[in-house]
């Protein structure tokens, strides 16, 4: 394949791929962002068990990365995303989104910043033209990097012993910071973030150091059992610790064709993250106005009798007014209870009345359930060892 | 023998107008100059073993619910997605086209990163615009100066469809439908070659250039259709586009219609103010209770009725209705495949549209000589080879090439084409694709060169306007053919229209033939057994 004859191979492979293919026993693949992504590598149960156990590691390459760098670099940001990134330490991640003119979020993601005028931006959608409209006027430049970073994501109650026994002190290592290791005459960055809910790290590279890295991090994390995962794991995962997806928990705004597909930060349950008082940031005026009147729909987590997943399930209030709709559910090992991720009309956040239709496969045969939800705070799952400063030794 | 009605024309809306109404036990008879039937949808052996589309040559207006109404998969009608697409650059480039997602961002992105994914909110904006227009295709336009209840109540749908909008996007939309599709381009876009190829659908069949105000609409035209729900995707009809007449001839034959070829329609008979048949250019009377006329508002009003028999103000509508030909046509047995060095090896590009302009200047200049009367001297072509794909039309290993060409004049400075003008335009099409395929000539078995003056002679479109009719907002909805008769009536009872010059417009897309249809049955109060209209996305 060359710069011509790309189209021969539409999934592109991932630095790790020479790993992840010898490992991925079942040929499960899937796309994501142009590549080729184990959905997975041989039994969810155990790579989900590994996530809450011990050591867990997910290919995360294909994830959109924007590189931000510039005197004006803070002051870009403060007026794209919703939240303060001038106030992000060096050195610090944050979760954050960004919307349009009419405050209907576009994307949500991760804000590195490895210097003053230098951010990173993690992201699952596309934006390059909205990213280079909204620099006009600041000091910045904006460079699409997704092929030159390659990351891991290491996750779970043992993945501090891991990066420990591979080199990597990071015992004092908060959650939402990063440090840098040497590692092979280059350098490895490591930040206490991840999807799971749990504690982890992701660890970030030049694509060069993939493979190399890839086996040492595995023969480090052997005696805690270290596994790859795929994103069948992982989503059961991030249902777990309450987390939602873009173009999958709700559509970004560019993308609906509908106009009242599109949801504001209020509506996602992410109006925490708005500083109003930072000056002023694309959406700013439209999510006011929502403020003062109100919003139409409402994400909620929802706990759901008996066992049985509610995927793809509409929700009515006294079972028979249609008042939302299940965007992620899942039987949850570690909660030991069926939750869901939902957006509700604004009215029935509270969940008074509110009733989940499952159609219930039983041996070929769907079988229709009329359940009463419970709306509860999420993260469905929780553990202390996520946030402990420094986490547990095993 | 009285007909309940008499069908001039068996192009595809006469003939999908004729099968519904035999379907709900009219007896009809569909008059055909020619000796086939297929107006502009045909499939013609005009060299031995090969099968030309040699006027309309790709499918995706067509509508699923007449195909599903009218069993036309029954009656031997396959649509053929296609893969690819390109076009090619001077100096020996190109820009190709991929049906997957990626490797068409990965194309785009190795002519601008910026494009790449700026394309995906452009296919998202025009997408909202066929959301809007798409249920409009088959429903009879309301009269707004009428204060009928159907009119009424129609205003009132789409007074609620606009009321759906955001003003942004209400906005969006109007400026959208007035606007030049090289203003609406460069709103998203920045390289050259990528405006080029999406402006091909805003000029084809139509003569403006893409700096016309007015030409975005023509893209959304070309945009709205679909194959099998994938909006904005095209294909071949397997056989060629004769088959699409094909099958709505035999599902017209199973309904107990008949067609009469070989004897085109002199006059309309209008007796006391109605419509009762037809003369044929053989003497033949075709009696009928209603007549209704798939030819072109003019040809209709101008050629085979009698003036006396119209308003004066209708008449002078019609003579102003907007017909120019702006296209011709190369179709092109090929004894091999042709060779595009610029392209890889294996490249899927070859299995679509094929176009050598690689800038919306050098379209616009194109239309330039089309302006003082010339054929363009670097011509856009939109070529397709429809065997890389269809087993069917050739024998193994030959190939038929449809050119589809712009710009074309209906007439060269004022006077009628001459043989030697027609040879001297198919000659600059050919070296135009020989300087991207070279060997391509060697390779020529015959060429059959369609200019505006051979598609009005042979097909019968006025100016040789493959719209009946070109897709300006003046000529739409309840303005087209012309206010007041938007709804498929003519100032002569019985007399009805049902082709492309009427509401929503050409293409092969039979909604015109369905909606004349609809609106004859309704009169006769006959029960009207049409598919609702699919929903878009």
């Amino acid at each position: 394949m060359n710069d011509l004859t790309h189209f021969e191979v539409p999934l592109r492979q991932t630095p790790f791929h020479a790993r992840t293919a010898v490992l991925n026993k079942l040929n499960r693949w899937g796309p994501w962002a142009g590549y080729m992504t184990a959905l997975c590598f041989g039994d969810e149960a155990m790579e989900h068990t590994a996530i809450r156990n011990g050591a867990s590691v997910y290919d995360l390459c294909p994830m959109v990365k924007y590189r931000v760098t510039g005197a004006e670099a803070a002051a870009f940001l403060d007026r794209l995303t919703i939240r303060n990134a001038g106030k992000l330490p060096v050195g610090s991640v944050h979760y954050t989104v960004w919307c349009d003119d009419e405050g209907r979020v576009l994307d949500d993601g991760t804000l590195f910043r490895h210097g003053v005028g230098d951010y990173l931006i993690c992201c699952q959608e596309r934006h390059l033209p909205w990213l280079l409209a909204s620099s006009a006027g600041y000091d910045v430049a904006v460079r699409e990097v997704t092929e030159e970073v390659a990351a891991l994501s290491l996750q779970g109650p043992c993945s501090a012993s891991v990066l420990d026994a591979a080199g990597f002190d990071v015992w004092g290592l908060k959650p939402f910071r990063m440090v840098r290791f040497a590692f092979q005459g280059g350098k490895v960055t490591v930040s206490r973030t991840g999807f799971t809910g749990d504690l982890g790290y992701e660890l970030w590279m030049e694509p060069a150091q993939a493979l190399p890295f890839w086996d040492h991090l595995f023969a480090s994390g052997a005696p805690w059992g270290i596994r790859p995962i795929g994103t069948d794991a992982l989503n059961l995962a991030r249902i777990e610790a309450g987390f939602i997806i873009t173009n999958m928990d709700f559509i970004p705004a560019d993308q609906a064709l509908r106009e009242d597909r599109a949801r504001s930060p209020f509506e996602l349950g992410l109006d925490w993250m708005i500083d109003w008082d930072k000056g002023h940031f694309t959406g700013r005026r439209a999510l006011l106005a929502e403020k003062e009147a109100g919003s139409d729909w409402a994400l909620v987590g929802l706990d759901v009798p008996g066992n049985i997943s509610a995927e793809g399930s509409i929700l009515y209030h006294g079972k028979k007014r249609e008042a939302g709709f299940v965007t992620a559910a899942a039987w949850s090992p570690s909660v030991k209870r069926s939750v869901a991720l939902a957006q509700v009309e604004a009215k029935y956040r509270k969940g008074d009345d509110l009733w989940v239709e499952i159609y219930a496969l039983r041996e070929l045969q769907y079988v229709k359930l009329m359940l009463p939800v419970t709306v509860v705070e999420r993260p469905f799952f929780n553990p202390a060892r996520k946030r402990a400063t420094p986490p547990g030794r095993f | 023998m009285i007909y309940d009605a008499v069908i001039i024309g068996a192009g595809h809306n006469g003939l999908v107008a004729a099968c519904y109404l035999a379907k709900a036990g009219m007896k009809v008879c569909v008059v055909e100059k020619n000796d086939w039937v297929g107006g502009a949808a045909v499939s013609r052996s005009l060299y031995p073993g090969f099968t030309y589309s040699n006027c309309s040559y790709v499918s995706s207006l067509f509508r699923p619910e007449i195909m599903r109404d009218l069993e036309l998969p029954k009656h031997g009608l396959q649509i053929l997605p296609y893969e690819g697409g390109a076009v090619f650059t001077e100096g020996g480039g190109y820009l190709g086209m991929f049906r997957d997602h990626d490797a068409n961002r990965r194309e785009f992105a190795r002519h601008s990163r910026h494009d790449a994914e700026a394309y995906d909110r452009y296919s998202r904006d025009v997408l909202r615009f066929c959301r809007f227009i798409r249920p409009m295709l088959m429903r009879t336009p309301p009269d707004p100066s009428s204060f009928k209840p159907r009119d009424i109540a129609e205003l009132i749908w789409l007074g609620r469809k606009m009321g759906e909008m955001s003003e942004r996007q209400m906005a969006d939309m109007v400026r959208f439908w007035t606007m030049s599709i090289s203003d609406f381009l460069d709103e998203y876009f920045e390289h050259p070659v990528i405006k080029a190829y999406l402006a091909v659908s805003a000029i084809i069949g139509t003569a403006l250039g893409p700096m016309s105000p007015g030409s975005a609409y023509v893209l959304l035209h070309h945009y709205m259709g679909d194959v099998d729900g994938n909006v904005g995707a095209w294909g071949f009809a397997r056989g060629g586009m004769g088959s699409i007449t094909q099958a709505l001839a035999r599902s017209l034959a199973a309904a107990g219609g008949e067609i009469r070829n070989g004897s085109g329609v002199e006059s309309v008979i209008v007796k006391n103010g109605h419509a009762q048949g037809v003369v044929l250019s053989n003497g033949d009377e075709v009696r009928g209770k209603r007549v209704i006329s798939n030819m072109d508002v003019k040809r209709t009003f101008l050629k085979h009725v009698a003036e006396d028999q119209l308003p004066g103000d209708f008449v002078k509508r019609v003579k102003a209705f907007k017909i120019r030909g702006s296209s011709g046509k190369l179709n092109i047995a090929l004894d091999s495949a042709p060779v595009f060095p610029a392209l890889p090896e294996g490249a899927p590009n070859l299995k679509g549209d094929l176009h050598f302009t690689d800038s919306i200047e050098k379209m616009e200049r194109a239309y330039d000589d089309w302006k003082a009367g010339h054929f363009s001297r670097d011509p856009f072509q939109d070529v397709m080879i429809p065997t890389m794909i269809d087993p069917t039309m050739t024998p193994p290993g030959k190939h038929f090439m449809s050119c589809f060409v712009q710009y074309a004049p209906p007439k060269i400075e004022g006077r009628e084409w001459s043989d030697a003008d027609r040879d001297a335009f198919g000659q600059t099409c050919l070296d135009q694709i020989e300087k991207y395929s070279p060997g391509f000539k060697n390779r020529v078995l015959h060429v059959e060169v369609r200019t505006p003056r051979e598609l009005e002679a042979e097909v019968g479109l006025t100016e040789g306007n493959i719209f009946q009719g070109e897709l300006t907002f003046d000529q739409l909805l309840f303005n087209r053919p012309v206010p007041g008769y938007a709804q498929y009536r003519s100032p002569i009872k019985g007399l009805w229209m049902c082709g492309s010059s009427t509401h929503p417009g050409g293409g092969v897309m039979g909604a015109p033939g369905r909606n004349a249809a609809a609106q004859v049955l309704r009169e006769a109060k006959l029960p009207n057994r049409m598919s609702d209209a699919y929903a878009v996305l």
